[in-house]
């Protein structure tokens, strides 16, 4: 039994208990960030706070959504878009924050790629945050299906028939799947088992394994410490002595909570000002008129997309045949989680200070926009010659990063 | 120094505060979000008619998803203040609940009384409790007489009568 | 040194939201227009149909409406005392659709187009290729009273316009224009008109066969059943709407849905029935939305307030 004396205050009674006084100073008071940052840091409080909208309007959602072919879009249509007090709001809360929470998540994700954010102690950081980036698809493709529209439907039949390519021919009879289509579905056709098992997934299973990944995430950002925007080996332990001596403005570091907090809340007023603005103003994007037809088995709709932060790698299976094409698709999700190992530089630094590497980046962040319009436009004439071009761009991008990386000069 | 610090708490105080009245309307509309709905609210009345009633038949209809009785006395049949009287017939109108703990009791035309299955009370054919657990007498719900119809769900004169006379229940 | 990192921050900013906006132009504006074809809208003149060219009497057109013109003899005039020949159900059964209450034409519809309508329906409604000599419109065409076609065409029109109310509502413009082929169960219409409560399952259910029933005469006699218009607002560009309900042919070449003809006010009626069946938040929407923007704008403000005071310190 461990030493207890009686407690001097409400906070001191937690801490003998809890250890809440080391909890705060290793989470808040004494986590050091470098000053030398820009407000591309604070997209992970913009994620963070996001993501929690996308709980709680989804909580509300919960309470009238109807997981049943029958009563899947009048549920969602009716009930909660016309009877449910503020029923509107949470549908166009969660809408908005699904699509905006990607543009983020690819914000974020280039700042770490421009700036290094991924080597030298931190590829854990960055492979848990593509494991993010892959359940996220995982929750939005699977909330999508919920409204039963009729872009619901015709999504959920062409990316479950993507699987159609494990057959005996292209895995040589040992991946022998017939009917994995069939299996995946719950039924011949995406029908009430595919959409109350997809409703298990969104609701559940992947918003678990998305707050574990969360935890990993910020765990794994811990002890490497947050990077700086010159890549600096910063001495931590010598900056925070600096800044508890009382030179707060000589030393190179400062306090999460509330140096780096108060800039990340502020952050943050401008980007929900932007989304509330869009929440009530301008939504189609998010809220696309195909999905507002009921879902309808008999009757394709003349055009058929995916929401625009999964265009970039419908597009890289689309010059492909189907079985290629597959192939093609998988290698686009995996590429970028080997980024940490494709770079063979050890030089932390931003990318406009890494020579070649700079080229490398804006390519590919022009040729992920490229590909991303492209996926959107119909396959037809020059935009199926841009496309292409701008495919093996991309599949070229990654054979050729290893190449220049190891010709960098080191810092 | 100390000025600046003061500067920065009021400045956190005005923000935290701030965001503290937005979170109160966003508690706000949750709070309307778990309202019961329109459609709800609105199938709140029942109308029924009660010219084609036979003596001594209980007629059991659905109110707000509560069962309702509502027994045309015959001649021999006990006279009661909770009686309403349409058309010089008597009625006994009641939410068929037990007032103990909410059963549904049996009507019994033989013993000319209700009797509770869950802990054997009984009411006469007026609702009044006649034997324990339930002590209360059947609680009659809000209702308006409209010629020969009975709408439940609205206060007419004769339920307000009955409610200043404490006959309710 | 804080400019020098404030114009870089602004410089980063500036970058963020370029490529931001080229992903939402490409992919929104410019992959949308290329995906649908923009129609002009009419503006509701009828180009292709004559003007009136003779002032019409009321009067005599009412004997004209009631008598040789033969209109009531398909047709019902509510508000004049004469109803419906046939029951929606057996009228749809005997023509294909129930025929509409004309009691509010005068004001729903367009002259010009209720003149075409009357002497030539295949012609006003846009539909010639559905109907021919041999497989004629359920509607015949006036060939008149033995008098000026023009004239009494006129007649007729006066009187419509005689008899048709100062006010209409949303509900009555979507139910004559709109609701013998279009349901809309959001609001508890059909093409029997409103469905009302019952008590019984069975009557609920006889209700429900009864619509059927309607839906195959109307499924047989389109060559395909019309959709239901719940949520049809949000579910189509408002552009795409209006053009669509001028002129169907313009957007689905060889669709059965006839043009429907009506007046500027009349449509925008229509509209707003629409609305208020699949978009019926919009005024809360808007009442709220600038509300919310107002308290994140000072939210910010205070924000930045207090972390310039914090980084004070820092700097």
């Amino acid at each position: 039994m461990a030493n207890f004396k009686k407690a001097t205050s409400i906070g001191d009674w937690f801490d003998q208990r809890l250890g809440t006084k080391k909890i705060e100073k290793i989470m808040a008071s004494e986590y050091w960030i470098p000053k030398n940052i820009n407000f591309l840091w604070a997209m992970g409080m913009v994620l963070a706070i996001t993501f929690k909208l996308l709980l709680i309007s989804g909580i509300f959602l919960m309470m009238y959504y109807k997981p049943d072919v029958d009563l899947a879009f009048d549920s969602v249509n009716y009930t909660i878009m016309a009877e449910v007090g503020y029923g509107w709001l949470w549908r166009h809360i969660h809408a908005v924050a699904a699509s905006v929470i990607f543009l983020i998540v690819y914000i974020h994700m280039f700042t770490a790629i421009y700036y290094g954010s991924y080597k030298q102690g931190r590829e854990m950081i960055w492979i848990s945050g593509m494991l993010l980036f892959v359940t996220f698809s995982a929750e939005a493709f699977s909330g999508y299906m919920l409204p039963w529209g009729q872009m619901s439907y015709w999504a959920g039949m062409v990316i479950t028939n993507i699987f159609e390519g494990f057959s005996p021919e292209i895995a040589g009879g040992m991946l022998n799947a017939p009917g994995l289509v069939e299996w995946l579905r719950g039924d011949f056709v995406p029908g009430d088992a595919f959409l109350t098992r997809f409703y298990m997934l969104h609701v559940l299973l992947l918003p678990l394994a998305i707050l574990g990944l969360i935890g990993l995430h910020f765990g794994a950002l811990r002890i490497p410490h947050v990077n700086n925007q010159d890549g600096e080996d910063i001495d931590f332990e010598v900056e925070s002595k600096k800044y508890l001596a009382g030179d707060t403005k000589g030393s190179k570091v400062m306090r999460f909570q509330f140096d780096f907090l108060s800039k990340d809340i502020f952050v943050l007023g401008v980007f929900l000002t932007f989304f509330f603005y869009l929440v009530f103003y301008h939504f189609t994007f998010a809220l696309d008129p195909v999905n507002l037809d009921p879902a309808n088995g008999l009757k394709t709709p003349a055009h058929i997309y995916p929401e625009w932060y999964f265009l970039w790698s419908y597009e890289v299976l689309r010059p492909f045949a189907k079985d290629p094409g597959l192939v093609a698709f998988m290698f686009a999700q995996v590429a970028f989680f080997l980024i940490p190992f494709l770079d063979r530089s050890p030089n932390v630094a931003p990318a406009n200070k890494r020579g070649l590497f700079a080229i490398w980046f804006w390519v590919m962040l022009v040729d992920m926009i490229v590909l991303t319009i492209m996926g959107k436009l119909p396959p037809e004439g020059i935009f199926n010659v841009i496309g292409g071009v701008a495919v093996w761009t991309f599949l070229g991008l990654f054979i050729a990063l290893p190449i220049i990386t190891m010709l960098e000069k080191k810092k | 120094m100390a000025v600046e610090k003061e500067r920065r708490n009021f400045l956190g105080f005005a923000l935290g505060g701030f965001t503290a009245i937005g979170s109160i309307a966003a508690l706000g509309a949750m709070k309307r979000t778990w309202d019961p709905l329109p459609s709800v609210k609105a199938a709140g009345f029942t109308t029924v008619d009660l010219s084609t009633m036979e003596e001594d038949v209980l007629n059991v209809e659905k109110w707000r998803g509560k069962p309702i009785f509502i027994l045309k006395k015959g001649p021999n049949d006990e006279e009661n203040e909770r009686d309403v009287i349409v058309n010089g017939s008597r009625f006994h109108i009641s939410i068929g609940l037990c007032t103990h703990l909410g059963c549904i009791p049996a009507y019994k035309p033989a013993d000319k009384n209700f009797l509770c299955a869950c802990h054997g009370g009984t009411f006469n054919l007026s609702g009044e409790a006649t034997k324990l657990p339930p002590e209360k007498a059947l609680l009659i719900p809000p209702f308006k007489l409209d010629g020969t119809k009975l709408v439940i769900g609205e206060e007419g004169s004769e339920y307000k009568a009955l409610k200043a006379a404490n006959l309710l229940t | 040194m804080k400019k020098k990192k404030l114009d870089k921050e602004l410089i980063i900013l500036g970058v963020v939201v370029f490529f931001s906006l080229v992903i939402y132009l490409g992919v929104e504006t410019y992959a949308h227009s290329v995906m649908h074809k923009t129609v002009e809208s009419e503006k509701y003149e009828y180009k292709d149909l004559a003007a009136l060219s003779k002032t019409g009497d009321a009067v005599r057109g009412k004997e004209l409406v009631t008598g040789a013109g033969a209109c009531t003899g398909c047709h019902g005039i509510e508000s004049q005392g004469m109803p419906a020949p046939m029951d929606a159900l057996s009228a749809a059964g005997a023509y294909g659709v129930n025929p509409p209450d004309l009691g509010l034409s005068g004001v729903l519809y367009e002259e010009k187009f209720l003149a075409e309508l009357i002497k030539n329906p295949t012609k006003a409604l846009k539909v010639e290729h559905k109907f021919s000599a041999d497989s004629p419109h359920p509607m015949p065409g006036f060939a008149g009273a033995g008098g000026d076609l023009d004239q009494e065409v006129a007649d007729m029109v006066a009187y419509l316009k005689s008899i048709a109310p100062a006010e209409y509502t949303n509900k009555q413009a979507f139910e004559n224009a709109c609701a013998r082929c279009h349901d809309m169960r959001y609001m508890k219409m059909s093409g029997l008109g409103d469905t009302p409560k019952f008590k019984f399952e069975k009557d609920t259910l006889a209700h429900k066969i009864k619509i059927l029933e309607y839906k195959d005469h109307l499924s047989a006699y389109m060559g395909s059943t019309p959709p239901d218009l719940s949520t049809i607002i949000v579910a189509r560009s408002g552009s795409f709407l209006t053009t669509f309900i001028e002129n169907p042919q313009s957007h689905k070449e060889g669709t059965a849905m006839p043009r429907v003809g009506l007046t500027e006010e009349g449509a925008t009626k229509v509209m707003g029935y629409l609305t208020e069946s699949g978009d019926p938040a919009k005024d809360a929407r808007n009442s709220l939305g600038w509300k919310v923007v107002l308290f994140f704008i000072i939210f910010t403000v205070l924000a930045y307030l207090w972390k310039q005071s914090v980084w004070r310190k820092l700097h």
